[in-house]
């Protein structure tokens, strides 16, 4: 298949290596966290709070003494885990909507595309802190904020695929047997726009992990003592003269995992020659 | 069983275009009040320049495009009444081969998939050796190496992609065929292949052909009436292929089309004007402006197609 | 001797051998027909005489290049531009991607009156205005200030032509000039080049894969099949008494007139890639003729005509086997 060969070709690249690796790493934590962490997450130790990165604690505890690694580990569970799901449902949704709306044209289209269009000119994180205001503070809310706030993207991206594609021949010669609507969408069009949406949906993890940590980082987002990485950095603003290093160590890995998301992203994107199709995001 | 398998019935297909975003539409008619029978069992040809209609004419045949005015009618039924799941029934007895062999094959589909998606689409089930086997006959019929039912479109040349085409259009045992220009991206010696393929299929499996070409002398080789198309509208329908042809237009054709013996080198003659714009037809005939004989009367008055003594042409001056 | 002669021309891109030992010649007012099929070579064989094979990153490998007594082979790239234009103009198959979108057609003649025959502004614009009516252009002077989007296929075909006319070139290249136009245009353009050799004594390479075309247009004809000449010589000889097999084979693809029903057949298999080049004859997994000495041995040029035909065949048809 193509897209395995782009993927090895991306991970084999000079951008896509590194990256590839600190990926790797973070989804590993994610998904090993329990027998990873050296600690539990929530395990306090007011004895032992703010102490500086030592043999004990490779990174240093927070100010009620909890290992700060171990909550990292676990916080890559809690960030990544809903970017990741939250994304993968915008994709989804995105999905449907954008290909009924190129597919079938018309008003469906004009009226999808118009609230597309009026969500899309807010900024995510507006969109974000309105559903939350709406809905509560918490996780599932993060979520479902991020859900909604980048549904446009991939809604408009999988349109203009699908607008494109349905001029060709052999969508026209589909419908020439006798292809129901259901037909050609599922096996001639959605499959050939996939690529795109989805390499457009890997590069939005890495929007959507700030985002998490943007809302986080404001209490908007996982509530104490859940860890995730913005909730960690707010935790460490109070702390930020006595204990540098609980706020550094969160921002880092934010930082560099999102880097690494994008690099990784743009690699994949010259190995599958899509660069033009996603102009349309 | 009636003798004409497809009958277009005074049909006109418009296109409409949005000029800027206030400006009104502007309406461009490709097709203009058409009248034609399709015999069975024969080969009639569509002959026309770009912009001629020749192309909407073929998907107006399928009803893959509704007619804005006027009624196709595929064995007496009038496609556009149907609902859509007799459409989609109807779609078995009617198959199309596309000109771009190149996009006419989803590059994600094997041969064999392609071939097979007939099927699928009409819900015939097969076990895996009967897709095999089924998908087997159809590449043979279609000239094509059975082996080539596991490469992907991107591995196989024009002519081969072309000859998949004509296997899935076969695949349903369809009674008309209509051929939109399928040999024009390839090369000669391909498309005398193909041309041959066809021929030997018609006979076989008693199809009946639409044949769409800008190439008068392919046109004239494979079929068995002729109809001529400018700007939209049939000039002429010539009822065999050494019938003389009486409009200007045709005559024009016949001597633009090169033989290859430089023993009889045709004189062009200087053609001026352009053929007009579908957007703004003008009120007389559309091919006046090019035409040596045309009079005041052709450019105030639309000729129609008339039946005349010996066959339809559209002109008030006809040659004789 | 002859304007242009092309002896054992070898052209490969990177390490792929695509032409190999390509002969022919043209006089002026001479056109000579250059025929094959995709793959053929006819477009590089254009490349390689503009001197434009490094764009494609592809070089002459070996063979003789003679311009009006001119080495083309061995010419600096600065000679060569102005060679370019002036004494050799190209026409290229799609008109469309030829001009300048953002300029007028006119402006774009009169630029290639200036650069080639430093003529000043207005002198340039009278000659472009001459060169349009030349071609049968009406409305010339609209028709200069004219964007080529406004104007149809043929015309701007036209417009080309009558760029490459602007530095009043002494051959004009023209590959596939009218492959893009319709058939009552393609008619009028050959008409039109046809006229140009022989008023202006131009010499005009005609490449094409329309045996047609060839029959109406040329003098000569050289077929091309696989990177390797099949068959040169006098248009009249060459489709009266094809002695290649190919030939023969390429002009009956072409259906005549009156031809019965079922007579066309087209020639089994297709051109093969040149990465798959077959042994010996190149023609012979194709040819109904082929014998074992076409499957190991390259065959070579032999006259086998009065008229100087040349067929690269070892087993040439005879006279009467047509």
């Amino acid at each position: 298949m193509a897209v395995l060969t782009a993927l090895r070709a991306a991970i084999a690249s000079p951008r896509g290596a590194p990256s590839a690796a600190i990926l790797a790493l973070a989804v590993t934590a994610a998904i090993a966290a329990p027998w990873l962490a050296p600690y539990p997450y929530a395990e306090q130790n007011l004895a032992g709070a703010m102490m500086e990165p030592s043999a004990a604690h490779l990174l240093g505890t927070d100010e009620f003494g909890r290992d700060l690694l171990s909550r990292i580990i676990y916080g890559a569970r809690v960030s990544l885990g809903v970017a990741v799901t939250a994304i993968s449902l915008s994709v989804m949704i995105g999905l449907v909507l954008g290909a009924v709306a190129g597919y079938l044209g018309g008003w469906v289209d004009r009226v999808l595309m118009a609230i597309a269009d009026v969500t899309w000119s807010f900024p995510e994180i507006l969109i974000a802190l309105v559903l939350i205001a709406i809905l509560g503070p918490g996780l599932s809310s993060a979520g479902i904020a991020i859900t909604i706030g980048y549904l446009a993207q991939f809604a408009r991206l999988t349109r203009s695929q699908i607008i494109a594609l349905k001029r060709e021949t052999y969508v026209e010669a589909a419908i020439s047997i006798g292809s129901g609507h259901v037909h050609v969408l599922a096996r001639h069009l959605i499959p050939n726009a996939l690529t795109p949406v989805i390499v457009a949906g890997m590069l939005a993890v890495g929007d959507a992990i700030i985002l998490e940590a943007t809302l986080g980082f404001f209490g908007l987002g996982a509530q104490p003592p859940l860890p995730s990485w913005g909730a960690l950095m707010s935790s460490g603003v109070a702390q930020i003269y006595l204990a540098p290093w609980v706020i550094l160590f969160p921002g880092l890995v934010i930082a560099v995992t999102v880097i690494a998301i994008n690099l990784f992203g743009d690699a994949l994107i010259d190995a599958l020659a899509i660069r033009n199709r996603l102009k349309d995001r | 069983m009636s003798d004409t398998i497809l009958r277009f019935d005074g049909v006109s297909r418009d296109f409409s275009s949005q000029k800027g975003f206030f400006g009104g539409k502007r309406t461009m008619r490709a097709v203009d009040s058409l009248t034609l029978d399709v015999p069975r069992g024969k080969v009639t040809g569509v002959v026309g320049e770009s912009g001629c209609g020749k192309s909407t004419l073929a998907r107006l045949a399928l009803h893959l495009l509704k007619p804005t005015a006027g009624h196709v009618c595929f064995e007496g039924n009038d496609l556009a009444g149907l609902t859509p799941a007799a459409l989609r029934r109807q779609r078995r007895h009617m198959q199309m081969v596309f000109q771009d062999p190149y996009s006419s094959i989803n590059p994600r589909f094997t041969i064999r998939d392609a071939v097979m998606e007939p099927f699928q689409v009409h819900g015939v089930r097969h076990t895996r050796a009967e897709a095999k086997d089924k998908a087997a006959r159809f590449l043979e019929m279609a000239g094509l190496d059975p082996q080539l039912a596991e490469r992907y479109p991107q591995q196989l040349s024009g002519g081969q992609k072309q000859r998949v085409g004509i296997a899935r259009a076969l695949a349903l045992e369809p009674d008309l065929i209509v051929l939109d220009e399928p040999t024009a991206s390839l090369d000669v010696s391909i498309q005398a292949q193909i041309i041959a393929l066809l021929a030997d299929l018609k006979t076989r499996l008693g199809l009946t052909y639409l044949f769409i070409s800008h190439d008068l002398g392919l046109v004239r080789y494979f079929c068995d009436r002729i109809v001529v198309m400018y700007l939209g509208a049939a000039v002429e329908i010539l009822p065999s292929t050494d019938a003389p042809h009486r409009h200007p237009y045709t005559r024009t054709l016949m001597d633009s089309a090169f033989l290859p013996d430089p023993e009889r080198r045709k004189t062009v003659t200087a053609m001026t004007g352009e053929i007009p714009s579908a957007f703004e037809r003008p009120p007389g005939c559309a091919f006046a402006p090019r035409c040596s004989l045309a009079s005041s009367r052709c450019y105030a008055e639309k000729p129609v197609l008339l039946t005349t003594e010996r066959h339809p042409v559209a002109c008030h001056h006809p040659l004789d | 001797m002859s304007l242009l002669t092309v002896q054992d021309l070898s052209v490969a891109i990177g390490l792929l051998p695509l032409l190999d030992r390509v002969s022919f010649s043209l006089e002026r007012g001479e056109v000579l027909g250059l025929v094959g099929e995709s793959g053929s070579g006819k477009s590089l064989t254009a490349m390689a005489l503009m001197g434009l094979l490094p764009l494609i990153g592809g070089r002459i490998t070996s063979g003789r290049v003679s311009f009006d007594g001119i080495d083309l082979t061995r010419l600096p790239e600065a000679e060569y531009r102005t060679l370019r234009g002036q004494r050799i103009a190209l026409i290229s198959q799609n008109p469309m991607t030829s001009l300048d979108p953002i300029l007028t057609v006119g402006a774009q003649i009169d630029q290639a009156s200036r650069i080639h025959a430093g003529l000043s502004p207005k002198a340039a614009r009278a000659r472009s205005l001459d060169l349009m009516r030349q071609l049968r252009i009406p409305e010339a002077a609209a028709v200069h200030g004219h964007y080529p989007h406004q104007l149809s296929g043929g015309m701007k075909q036209r417009i080309v032509i009558a760029m490459a006319l602007a530095g009043d070139p002494d051959l004009i290249i023209a590959d596939e000039p009218t492959t893009a136009l319709d058939v009552t245009i393609q008619a009028q353009i050959i008409q039109i080049l046809c006229d140009l050799v022989a008023e202006r004594g131009l010499a005009l390479l005609l490449i094409t894969h329309d045996m047609g075309v060839v029959a109406q247009a040329c003098h000569r004809v050289s077929v091309l099949y696989a990177g390797r000449g099949a068959e040169t010589g006098p248009v009249r000889d060459i489709f009266a008494r094809p002695r290649h097999p190919y030939t023969k084979a390429l002009i009956g693809c072409i259906p005549q007139e009156g031809q019965a029903p079922g007579s066309l057949v087209g020639i089994p298999g297709m051109v093969p890639a040149a990465l798959a080049y077959p042994k010996g004859c190149r023609y012979h997994p194709r040819c109904a003729i082929a014998a074992p000495d076409c499957r190991t041995d390259v065959p070579t040029g032999s006259i086998v005509d009065a008229s100087g035909a040349v067929a690269f065949c070892h087993h040439p048809l005879e006279a009467g086997h047509v």
